[in-house]
């Protein structure tokens, strides 16, 4: 990313940086939790911030569950490297890709080592975040962390700045508590309290955690119990975006300057929240399966616009 | 008349399941030279079915994951944990001494489930 390392682009440069892809018209953007379009020339028009710069595409995949077989896909594999195909696609290059978890069905190391060789070659790097199923082995979480948890701390939690946009990833699988949901914990809560101490209200953040910050389902355990508290240090933020998988279906939802949003997998769809007695794969026809998988493409443009994001199913 | 057979029936069938733990209990501390006995419980649709066990020490319990997804059986003490089961894996795991044991799925935490051992 050191070609990025411009964090002082002009207003010129900006323009001319963004006249790239002017001809896609409009951004479709999320207001309120209603997706709207707004024109290039409102994008524009709005004073550049100090500190913010140009913009940037960047990517989430999530939930490839490698080494799942069952009949709701048997071939996890292979849509994986369809959703990798798709993005290799893309014309705008995504500067950096985040998985936000279940990366592997069941935690092997023939798992991981097969997600590995399918991820590389994307041609951005790839910062993950666990999910309960990559943190299922006995040394709970030490083939993952054998893996991603180099940079990271405690059970892989991490931040990085890109482009003025701050990105924090979190933890919200491991050591749950009997009868809960998803948990961060209090030593994480510290970090993240202790990471965010220095930024100006102004600086976008990023959010990515595997489960949903926000209770999307309580009886199927859709939430983290102590999300309240992390929200609680993100408010004074001006623009915070929360992506999250687990769930494998898209949802959104607007908390004042907080937006939150799950993704699709693209292994296999779920029900939606209470339509099943139970959450799980759902088998559907195998015709309609890839309108079900898919990819997110976020665009950041500035820290007074909200980040737009794209969904494409891998149809 | 049916009527009163078939409640008759019910009421010997009653008195038999009534009289199952009696001569357990009876046995002893010289259980250990019967054979032990197995309670099974499934785990599907991301429940541990049934939620509530009652079994005499010396039982040993016996889960089978029938879900697609993984699933644990974690003691909430951690004093027994299962490795994941994927479907159709198996955990078995003996209660020797009585108590109250909640225990729960690790990867989906509000699957919860209790097995109370007591001699009857």
């Amino acid at each position: 990313m050191t070609d990025h390392a411009d964090e002082s682009l002009s207003r010129r440069g900006l323009l001319t940086h963004c006249a790239g892809w002017a001809g896609a018209g409009a951004l479709y953007t999320l207001t309120g939790g209603i997706a709207s379009s707004i024109s290039l020339d409102a994008a524009l028009a709005a004073p550049p911030r100090r500190g913010a710069s140009k913009p940037f595409t960047f990517l989430q995949i999530s939930d490839t569950h490698i080494g799942f077989d069952k009949a709701a896909n048997p071939d996890t594999r292979g849509t994986a490297i369809a959703a990798v195909e798709k993005i290799k696609a893309l014309p705008d290059k995504p500067d950096i890709i985040l998985h936000t978890g279940d990366i592997t069905h069941l935690s092997t190391e023939e798992q991981f080592d097969d997600a590995r060789q399918i991820l590389s070659g994307l041609g951005a790097p790839v910062f993950y975040v666990p999910g309960e199923h990559d943190f299922l082995d006995e040394g709970q979480g030490r083939a993952y962390l054998a893996r991603y948890g180099a940079g990271t701390l405690g059970t892989g939690w991490h931040s990085f700045d890109h482009l003025g946009v701050h990105f924090i990833a979190l933890n919200n699988v491991a050591n749950l508590k009997a009868g809960g949901m998803a948990h961060l914990g209090e030593e994480q809560l510290a970090w993240l309290k202790r990471d965010l101490a220095g930024l100006s209200a102004s600086t976008p953040i990023v959010v990515f955690a595997h489960i949903p910050l926000w209770t999307v389902y309580e009886a199927w355990g859709w939430g983290t119990d102590d999300s309240g508290a992390a929200l609680a240090l993100l408010r004074r933020f001006g623009s915070v975006t929360v992506l999250n998988g687990h769930i494998h279906q898209i949802l959104q939802k607007v908390e004042g300057n907080v937006s939150f949003h799950s993704a699709r997998s693209t292994a296999y769809p779920q029900p939606a929240p209470g339509a099943a007695p139970s959450p799980g794969p759902l088998k559907v026809p195998s015709e309609q399966l890839p309108m079900m998988l898919g990819i997110r493409t976020a665009r950041f443009v500035r820290g007074n616009e909200p980040i737009a994001l794209i969904d494409q199913s891998l149809a | 008349m049916t009527h009163a057979v078939a409640a008759a029936r019910r009421l010997a069938a009653l008195a038999l399941i009534l009289a199952l733990p009696a001569l357990a209990a009876s046995s002893g501390p010289a259980a250990a030279a019967t054979p032990a006995k197995t309670v099974t419980v499934a785990i599907k649709t991301f429940a541990f079915t049934a939620r509530v066990i009652t079994v005499a020490p010396g039982t040993t319990v016996v889960w089978t994951n029938e879900d697609e997804d993984p699933h644990t059986v974690t003691a909430a003490d951690r004093s027994f944990h299962s490795a994941a089961l994927d479907t159709g894996g198996k955990f078995s795991f003996t209660f020797t001494k009585a108590g109250d044991f909640g225990y729960f799925c690790s990867l989906h935490p509000h699957m919860t489930g209790r097995v109370i051992v007591k001699a009857n």
